[in-house]
C-alpha cells in the first residue's frame, strides 16, 4: 500500500507528546518497591478494594451492556433534530468532570430528595451501599459503550439485516443473527471501554457513594486514601490498576481492528 | 478539583526550579498555571506558607494582617491535607512556613529534616454534626445512632485519628456509613442530608454555619488535635518565615484563631 509521506518535523511534536505521555508511567513504575508488592497487595484492605472494583465493574459492564445496547441502536437509526440531541446526552457523562457526576446523581437519587426518598420507603436504600458504587460507575461508564457500538452500527451496511429480511427474518430474528454478530467486535470492544472506565472511576463514587472499606471504597479510593500514609502501598496498588486498565485498552485496540464490516 | 490543584502546584515548582524538562508543553502548562504571579518585583519579598485545609480561612487572614504589619511582604499560601503537604515538602516543594493539623505528621517532617524546632499553636475537639432540623433525632454519640447513617473521617487522616482516640476514651464503637479522606467531605455529605450525622471538628461546624446544627459530645476535648508550626530548613526568607510563627503564637495570631473556633 503507498502512502504519502509525512513533513519530517512532525517527528519533533510527536516525540514530545510521547515522552509527555509515558514519561509520569514510567517514573511511577521506577518508584514502585516491586519486591514488597506481593505483600502490600495481601492485605485485608488491599484485596477487599481490589475485590470490590472487579465485582462491581464487572456488574456495571453487565447493566451497560443490558441497557447501552438497546439505546446504541436506537440511536443508530433516529434522524434530525431529536437523534442529534439523543446523542448528545447520551455522551454528556463522558465530558463531565467525574465530582460533577457525583454531585448530579446526588441531587437526583439523594436520600432528600423526590426519588431517593421514595425508593428508600420503599426498601430500597442505596445511600452508602454497594449498589451506589455501581450506578456512580454505570452513569459514566455506559456512553463509552453506546458511543462505540453506535458508531459502528452507523458505518456498517445495511444490506445483509436486508437480505435476511426479505427471505422472511423477523425483526428480532435479524437483530438477534444478522446485526449483532457483525458489529460483535465493536460490543466487545465497547464493553472493554466501558469496563477500564468504571475500574478508574473515583469522584462520582466518593461523592455519591462514600468510602468504607468493602462496601464502597474501591481500589481508586484505597489509592486515594493510603497516599496519606503508605506510599508504597499506593503505587503497589496504582501498578495493579495500570496493569488491569493496560490490559484492557490492549483488548480493545486489538478488537478494534478485528472489524468485519469493513470492505 | 484536586487534580487542578496539584498541576497548579506542580507548575509552581517547575516555575521555580527552571526548565529541567524544556519543551514547549510544559513552557505551556506554566502560562496556564499562572507562574508568572510567583515571581516577585525586586522590592517586595514572597513567603509560602504550606497549612493544613482546616487552617485555610483562619491563616488567609492572618497573612492579610502579617502583610500590613510586614510592608513589602507577600504571603502566599497552598492548603492541603497535612500529610499530602509533608509529602510535597520532603520531595523539594518550596516552603518557608509548615503548619499541620497534628503532631504525628509534623514528626514525620522534622525526622526527614525537612523542618524544625516546631511549636504548638492551636487546638480543635471533635463534635457532632446533624443536617438542619435533625430528621434521624440523634441525640450523641449513643443509642440513637443505631441504625442510621454516621459519617467519619478515615484512621489515617488527622481527623480520623482523633475520631479513633475519642471513641477509645468513650469506650464506644462506631460503626460509620462511609471513612472520608478529608474531614469536609464529611461535612459535605451532612449538609446534604445523605448522612443522619458526622464528626467533625468543632472549626468545621463552625464554618459550616446553619448549614448544620452541633451537638457537642462531652469528653471531646479531652481527645484534641494539636496543631503545630515549624519553619521548613530549606526557608529561602528564614527571617521572616520566624516572624510569621511569632507571629502566629503571639496575641494577634491566638485571637484571630480563637475567633474562628480553635482551643488554645
Amino acid at each position: 500500500m503507498i502512502r504519502p509521506a509525512l513533513p519530517r518535523w512532525v517527528a519533533f511534536p510527536a516525540g514530545i507528546a510521547a515522552v509527555f505521555l509515558t514519561l509520569p508511567l514510567l517514573a511511577m513504575l521506577l518508584r514502585v518497591p516491586w519486591l514488597k508488592v506481593p505483600a502490600l497487595l495481601t492485605t485485608p484492605a488491599s484485596l477487599d478494594a481490589l475485590s470490590l472494583s472487579l465485582r462491581t465493574c464487572l456488574l456495571t459492564t453487565v447493566l451497560c451492556l443490558i441497557l447501552g445496547l438497546p439505546l446504541a441502536l436506537l440511536l443508530s437509526r433516529a434522524r434530525g433534530r431529536w437523534a442529534t440531541i439523543g446523542r448528545t446526552l447520551a455522551m454528556l457523562p463522558m465530558v463531565l468532570p467525574p465530582v460533577v457526576a457525583g454531585l448530579a446523581l446526588l441531587v437526583a437519587l439523594g436520600r432528600r430528595t423526590w426519588l431517593g426518598g421514595t425508593l428508600e420507603a420503599a426498601g430500597l436504600d442505596v445511600a452508602f451501599s454497594t449498589s451506589a458504587v455501581v450506578i456512580a460507575q454505570t452513569f459514566v461508564a455506559m456512553p463509552y459503550l453506546v458511543v462505540s457500538v453506535e458508531g459502528a452500527l452507523r458505518s456498517a451496511s445495511h444490506r445483509y439485516e436486508i437480505a435476511a429480511a426479505t427471505l422472511g427474518a423477523s425483526p428480532t430474528t435479524v437483530l438477534r443473527r444478522v446485526t449483532l454478530p457483525l458489529i460483535a467486535p465493536a460490543i466487545a470492544s465497547g464493553a472493554a471501554l466501558a469496563f477500564a472506565r468504571a475500574l478508574g472511576e473515583f469522584g462520582a463514587t466518593l461523592t455519591f457513594a462514600g468510602s468504607l472499606q468493602g462496601v464502597s471504597r474501591t481500589l481508586p479510593l484505597e489509592i486515594y486514601l493510603q497516599r496519606e500514609i503508605d506510599t508504597d502501598t499506593a503505587l503497589a496498588l496504582s501498578v495493579t490498576l495500570l496493569a488491569i486498565a493496560a490490559m484492557l485498552v490492549a483488548a480493545t485496540a486489538k478488537l478494534a481492528r478485528g472489524r468485519r464490516w469493513e470492505p | 478539583m484536586s487534580q487542578d490543584r496539584s498541576a497548579a502546584r506542580a507548575g509552581t515548582r517547575f516555575c521555580r526550579r527552571g526548565f529541567a524538562l524544556g519543551g514547549a508543553i510544559l513552557g505551556l502548562a506554566m502560562t496556564a498555571t499562572g507562574c508568572a504571579a510567583t515571581s516577585t518585583a525586586s522590592n517586595s519579598v514572597t513567603l509560602t506558607v504550606f497549612a493544613a485545609s482546616s487552617l485555610t480561612a483562619s491563616f488567609t487572614q492572618l497573612g492579610t494582617q502579617f502583610e500590613a504589619a510586614h510592608p513589602g511582604t507577600k504571603v502566599t499560601f497552598s492548603f492541603d491535607g497535612s500529610s499530602t503537604l509533608v509529602d510535597q515538602l520532603v520531595a523539594g516543594a518550596p516552603a518557608d512556613v509548615l503548619a499541620t493539623a497534628d503532631e504525628a505528621t509534623m514528626t514525620r517532617a522534622t525526622k526527614a529534616n525537612a523542618a524544625s524546632n516546631p511549636q504548638k499553636f492551636a487546638s480543635n475537639v471533635l463534635i457532632l454534626i446533624v443536617p438542619p432540623g435533625n430528621p434521624a433525632k440523634i441525640t450523641g454519640l449513643d443509642a440513637s445512632l443505631s441504625g442510621k447513617k454516621l459519617v467519619v473521617c478515615a484512621p489515617p487522616v488527622p481527623c480520623g485519628a482523633t475520631t479513633k482516640k475519642l471513641a477509645t476514651m468513650l469506650g464506644i464503637t462506631l460503626q460509620p456509613v462511609s471513612e472520608e479522606s478529608k474531614v469536609t467531605d464529611v461535612r459535605a455529605k451532612v449538609e446534604t442530608g445523605q448522612a443522619d450525622a458526622g464528626l467533625v471538628f468543632t472549626t468545621d461546624a463552625t464554618a459550616a454555619g446553619t448549614k448544620v446544627q452541633t451537638i457537642p459530645i462531652p469528653g471531646a476535648e479531652k481527645a484534641p488535635t494539636t496543631y503545630v508550626i515549624a519553619t521548613t530548613t530549606a526557608a529561602k526568607q528564614p527571617t521572616l518565615a520566624k516572624q510569621f510563627v511569632e507571629y502566629v503564637t503571639g496575641p494577634d495570631g491566638q485571637a484571630a484563631l480563637k475567633t474562628a473556633g480553635f482551643g488554645p
